[in-house]
């Protein structure tokens, strides 16, 4: 069995397959199809300093090779998530990872101030790439300037790893890596979803109760791996690379990019048990051609 | 309930009408226990416009042969190359997904299930359900004429079948909530699934007359089980997922202005 365990920050990671946020609930939903302590990491939904209700049904629409959302972050706040949740998470031999979102500057910081306190949660995404919220999320990751303020902020009171998930949204994906990069970020992930829309042609009207969403599935791949290997070549930090893997396949042509880890994401909802199903093929792969560890094929595209 | 990933094998598929088909499936495994109610989600092969799985509800189960029905309705690409699939052929199914209907507590209530179009499907297992609990269910079945109602001698086989269509052309003419079992006969629980003007009609007819009233709705979903948070209703506790707190809801916890 080929080696594959990468480091991100201070993560260990068993193995690179994580799971995405927004796509893995708490994991526990999961818990009937695999054993979680698999995964190299898992992310958790979006958790925001007050409880969120989310944006009004319909929030999902179908394209042939993906989807839209436009959940709106809806999540119970990050003392219920505290409370209820994390006890019965912190004992799964796997990292921990908390998706971490907010309205202004001072909301990421007390809700990773909150997160802070949990000693069993490895690390923290920042999400400053949220779609389908008005305030907030995406708008601080679509210019460099917030984009560094937020996670300068952040770094202050978060000592553990802190990963920063990018939108795609944006002109040039490297200057916002850059930025975070900058302010004391131990990693970047990308994609997000990108804005796109759907429209009920017999109706006449838009299918999403926000008008536009979060487009995602394998429709998105192509950009995504681009902007993966853009953005490895222009950071030293490490990139988690997500956005419409389906496979193992998949999996293995974002790490050659560049990415030292990847995330699942709508996957999951297609295949519960898509990420044991990566994990397998990858080691399957490494072992076939004869590599020792999956870091001798990160970064490793020929052009 | 544990959720399971499983391969079934079609054993039999068949067309009702231009609209709807009937899967019969069945395993080598042993079936895991479902409830009257539960749904599954289809991964459709074959279909380049289809991404997401299907969720189809349950519309019987026999756990002594191991067998599993699914009513289908064909509405686009997916449940269209649903309709082709052929005996010996391969489903992979998501399943048992989802709340269930509520038993009454005493065997001696008298209960209407009222379903539409394709809300029929969940009500012939939830009437044989109830049928093997001492209950004989009362089935008020609604659709635009005669070849759009399904599978009336299979309902007859639990309960008394009345019905209803639009034209006229079987039963009686109008809506079900027009029908003259509800307008004659006292119940102490109503349970309806079909188009949501039918079931919002139904729980109306509910809540005047203070009878105890539930509705499967099917909201739009991506994963059917909880993760995505697509398909939520909103409830007297927010919104919640119709895929795991649903559903099966009492109308008395849904927002809906009845």
């Amino acid at each position: 069995m080929a080696d594959l365990s990468v480091k991100i920050g201070q993560l260990e990671l068993k193995n690179p397959v994580m799971t995405a946020s927004g796509t893995f609930g708490f994991g526990e939903e999961f818990s009937d199809f695999f054993d979680l302590s698999r995964l190299g990491g898992y992310i958790v939904k979006g958790t925001t300093l007050a409880p969120r209700q989310g944006n009004a049904y319909p929030r999902m629409a179908e394209t042939p090779a993906g989807m839209l959302n436009a959940v709106g972050l809806q999540n119970k706040g990050v003392h219920y998530f505290a409370d209820e949740i994390y006890p019965r998470l912190k004992d799964i031999d796997s990292n921990l990872i908390v998706n971490v979102s907010g309205s202004t500057i001072e909301d990421y910081v007390a809700c990773t101030e909150k997160v802070a306190e949990l000693d069993k949660v490895s690390g923290i995404e920042l999400n400053i790439s949220c779609p389908n919220v008005k305030q907030g999320g995406m708008a601080f990751g679509t210019c460099a300037c917030s984009a560094a303020d937020v996670v300068k902020a952040v770094r202050k009171v978060y000592p553990k790893t802190l990963i920063v998930k990018l939108s795609p949204n944006v002109t040039d994906i490297t200057e916002i890596a850059r930025a975070a990069e900058a302010e004391g970020a131990d990693s970047v992930s990308l994609i997000n979803t990108l804005l796109g829309m759907a429209i009920d042609a017999d109706k006449r009207r838009p299918v999403l109760s926000t008008v536009t969403g979060g487009l995602s599935g394998p429709c998105v791949k192509p950009i995504a791996l681009r902007m993966v290997w853009q953005t490895a070549r222009a950071v030293k930090i490490p990139v988690i690379g997500l956005g419409g893997i389906m496979n193992w396949r998949d999996a293995v042509e974002f790490l050659l990019a560049g990415a030292t880890a990847v995330q699942l994401g709508t996957a999951n909802f297609i295949d519960p048990e898509v990420t044991i199903k990566v994990i397998d093929g990858l080691n399957e792969y490494l072992n076939k051609n004869g590599y020792k560890s999956v870091n001798e094929i990160i970064g490793a595209l020929e052009i | 309930m544990k959720k399971h990933v499983m391969d079934l094998s079609v054993t039999e598929n068949t067309s009702l009408n231009a609209n709807y088909f009937l899967l019969k499936l069945t395993s080598a495994q042993k079936l895991p226990d479902m409830l009257p109610g539960q749904f599954v989600e289809i991964k459709v092969e074959g279909s380049p416009n289809t991404f997401l799985r299907r969720p189809i509800s349950i519309n019987n189960y026999i756990a002594e042969t191991n067998e599993l029905w699914l009513l289908v309705q064909k509405v686009g690409d997916g449940t269209r190359t649903l309709g082709k699939l052929q005996a010996g052929d391969t489903l992979n199914l998501v399943f048992p997904l989802g709340n269930s209907f509520t038993t009454p507590e005493n065997a001696s209530k008298s209960v209407v299930l009222v379903g539409g179009g394709v809300g029929t499907a969940p009500m012939l297992f939830w009437g044989k359900y109830l049928k093997e609990r001492g209950i004989t269910p009362n089935f008020l079945l609604g659709a635009r004429s005669e070849a759009d109602l399904l599978q009336l001698d299979e309902f007859r086989k639990y309960g008394n079948v009345y019905t209803t269509t639009e034209d006229g052309s079987h039963g009686e003419k109008g809506y079900v909530t027009q029908h003259s079992i509800l307008q004659n006969q006292q119940f102490d629980h109503i349970y309806t699934c079909g188009p949501k003007p039918m079931m919002v009609a139904v729980a109306k007819y509910a809540k005047a007359k203070d009878i105890s009233c539930e509705v499967s709705l099917e909201n739009t979903m991506a994963c059917g089980f909880g993760v995505c948070l697509c398909c939520v209703e909103n409830t007297v506790n927010g919104h919640v997922c119709v895929c795991t707190e649903g559903p099966v809801f009492n109308i008395k916890d849904l927002q809906w202005q009845i």
